[in-house]
């Protein structure tokens, strides 16, 4: 069991309020990632459910239950560190052990438990060597490993992936959410890489200085964000916001259109432009298109290789049905 | 310094000094081995003749060499226990945040600053004395008899102010160590469910045992030639009881004006030095690799 609820739960530093007060319920078995560009609160109010820091104000439930005075060993949860915090000084069998010593379960338990989780997350091979002897990958297990034996209500990982290699965080990041799929226990993720939110979250929720902007799964903020902000945030490459002009045709403060959703010819468009730095990832080509007339610098997205150089000049048509369109104070319209 | 001639002229750069610091460890070496042979008393002027390992014979079947074994023993040992524990428990307490942090911090770390001489006096006529001395003063004020800590305890007060000085020394490297510990870890201790006694022992004390080694062996090798406290409190006495092994070889060359016998004594002290060094590099000395 693992549901999690936030009631006008608010964190200030003096008098710097980082978190305004907040509310959010986080189903149990669910995979909830907080993602926000950096300095948002987004950690802050992942150690607030961990227990690290104290609340200023409002309620924190685990299970119905009030935590918000309990210590962080007695909530019930377990952390996975961005430094991944193993203790340098003992093995990776001692390691895991660690929360179950402190729990004063007997050993014939421990031992179950660590070669149980030593088989699930591959550790076997290393379970006797130093943190210090371990690769950035495995170490990385070796710290989830430490928070599944415990068998907690809930996981916390707290940016896990960010000091990994791209090709080991794409494996760590697959085996994660395989790990989620096998124990279906609740899981709070924090990043800042939307990418990682888009792939393994149930539910995002997107923060900004300690608001929350949306929440929502992965394609419903893709399909419909709910502001100017999560479109822009969500999406790779950025959602193109325009304003002005253009805007105005479509009665709105601002039109924003993905990449994705504009379509390219040679000859004949809505749009026409220079085509400046153009981006090769073989599957796709990213243009970056200059003087179109409209405010800003537009990025199109094409599937396969397009026989366009730089200063080519090409004509942009935006999808209509895909526009999005939003007010004055950044909300969508429907 | 990577090609054959870059290595050899660092060689040669370095050659004058390495020679000169031989030079200068090698004679009052061998000259103190020298007369540690000979039968050399400044109250007996005349022929120095060589008298082989008598002055060693005499010297070991000394029964002050035995206390002042001991003593240098218990010495070393007293201050780096207390230093240590008092050390790891001060920087905890420094590494807290709190009000006028600077102050206090170069408050702890005045002691060092201190000579020896000067704190062995203040200790033995401000503090210890069983006259004029605070402590005295405040038995007095409790209606106890006053204890004369030089004549009653020797070694202990001896010790004690041995400890006040080093401990400043073992508080500042312990607590840049303490402050070298990642947070995170602690925290992750914490949600693992240790509470602050199992935090202490299984992540800070492990965390400081490279401190406490390079502590332990620094004052080890200043505390085995503990000299001018002893001089200036106890002279050694009452009797023996607080003469180490130095004020042991000092007695015997410069009060007794045996050279021969404070030469053997000191070839003695260089052996067991030795051995000590051997022992702690032997039970410690892992903590430093890695």
């Amino acid at each position: 069991m693992g549901r999690i609820t936030l009631e006008k739960v608010a964190k200030r530093f003096g008098e710097v309020e980082v978190i305004p007060p907040l509310d959010l319920t986080i189903e149990d078995g669910e995979f909830v990632v907080f993602v926000g560009p950096s300095g948002c609160g987004k950690s802050t109010l992942l150690r607030l459910i961990a227990g690290l820091e104290d609340v200023s104000g409002g309620q924190i439930r685990i299970d119905g239950q009030d935590a918000t005075a309990l210590s962080p060993a007695k909530r019930g949860l377990a952390m996975v560190f961005q430094s991944y915090a193993l203790y340098p000084h003992m093995s990776v069998r001692k390691n895991i052990a660690f929360p179950l010593k402190m729990a004063g379960m007997p050993e014939d338990e421990q031992k179950r438990r660590i070669d149980n989780a030593a088989k699930i997350l591959n550790l076997t091979d290393y379970i006797d060597r130093r943190p210090g002897q371990l690769s950035g990958g495995q170490r990385q297990r070796v710290a989830i490993g430490r928070a599944i034996v415990r068998e907690p209500a809930a996981f916390l990982f707290d940016e896990p992936l960010s000091n990994l290699d791209a090709a080991l965080r794409v494996g760590m990041r697959l085996e994660i959410t395989e790990l989620h799929s096998r124990l279906k226990t609740t899981m709070i993720y924090v990043t800042h890489d939307q990418v990682e939110a888009m792939t393994m979250a149930d539910k995002i929720v997107v923060l900004r200085a300690g608001h929350i902007e949306q929440v929502g799964s992965p394609l419903e903020l893709y399909h419909k964000p709910r502001n100017a902000f999560v479109a822009g945030f969500i999406g790779s490459p950025k959602m193109n916001l325009i304003s002005g002009a253009e805007a105005s045709k479509h009665g709105c403060k601002t039109i924003g259109i993905r990449p994705e959703h504009i379509g390219v010819s040679a000859t004949d468009g809505l749009w026409k432009g220079r085509v400046g730095v153009s981006e090769h990832l073989g599957s796709d080509t990213f243009f970056y298109v200059h003087d179109t007339g409209l405010v800003d610098d537009i990025t199109v997205r094409v599937s396969g290789e397009v026989a366009l150089k730089a200063g080519d000049t090409v004509y942009l048509t935006p999808e209509a049905d895909k526009l999005h369109r939003f007010d004055d104070a950044g909300l969508r319209l429907a | 310094m990577s090609t054959q001639h870059s290595r050899s002229a660092a060689r040669i750069m370095i050659s004058p000094s390495v020679l000169l610091l031989l030079a200068w460890m090698i004679i009052p070496l061998s000259l103190t081995l020298y007369f540690s042979f000979l039968r050399y008393n400044l109250l007996m002027p005349g022929a120095n003749p060589f008298v082989g390992f008598e002055n060693y014979s005499y010297f070991l079947t000394d029964p002050a060499f035995f206390s002042a074994l001991t003593n240098t023993l218990l010495l070393v040992g007293g201050v780096l226990i207390i230093t240590i524990v008092g050390g790891v428990l001060l920087a905890l307490l420094l590494d807290q945040p709190m009000f006028g942090q600077g102050i206090v911090r170069i408050l702890v770390i005045a002691p060092f600053f201190v000579m020896p001489t000067v704190s062995a006096l203040v200790w033995k006529n401000m503090f210890m004395n069983p006259v004029n001395g605070l402590f005295a003063f405040a038995a007095k004020a409790v209606g106890l008899q006053p204890f004369d800590f030089l004549a009653h305890a020797p070694l202990a007060s001896i010790i004690l102010i041995v400890s006040w000085q080093w401990l400043p020394f073992a508080t500042l490297i312990l607590l840049t160590a303490m402050q070298s510990l990642d947070s995170e870890r602690l925290e992750a201790a914490e949600m693992d469910g240790a509470g602050p006694f199992a935090r202490f022992f299984y992540m800070v004390v492990p965390h400081l045992s490279r401190a406490i080694t390079v502590v332990i062996l620094i004052q080890t090798i200043f505390l085995l030639s503990v000299f001018a406290e002893i001089l200036v409190t106890t002279n050694g006495g009452p009797g023996t009881s607080s003469t180490n092994l130095t004020y042991l070889v000092y007695a015997q060359s410069l009060l007794n004006f045996d050279v021969g016998g404070g030469s053997a004594g000191g070839v003695v002290a260089i052996i067991l030095a030795n051995i000590v060094a051997i022992f702690l590099m032997r039970m410690i000395g892992k903590n430093l690799d890695a």
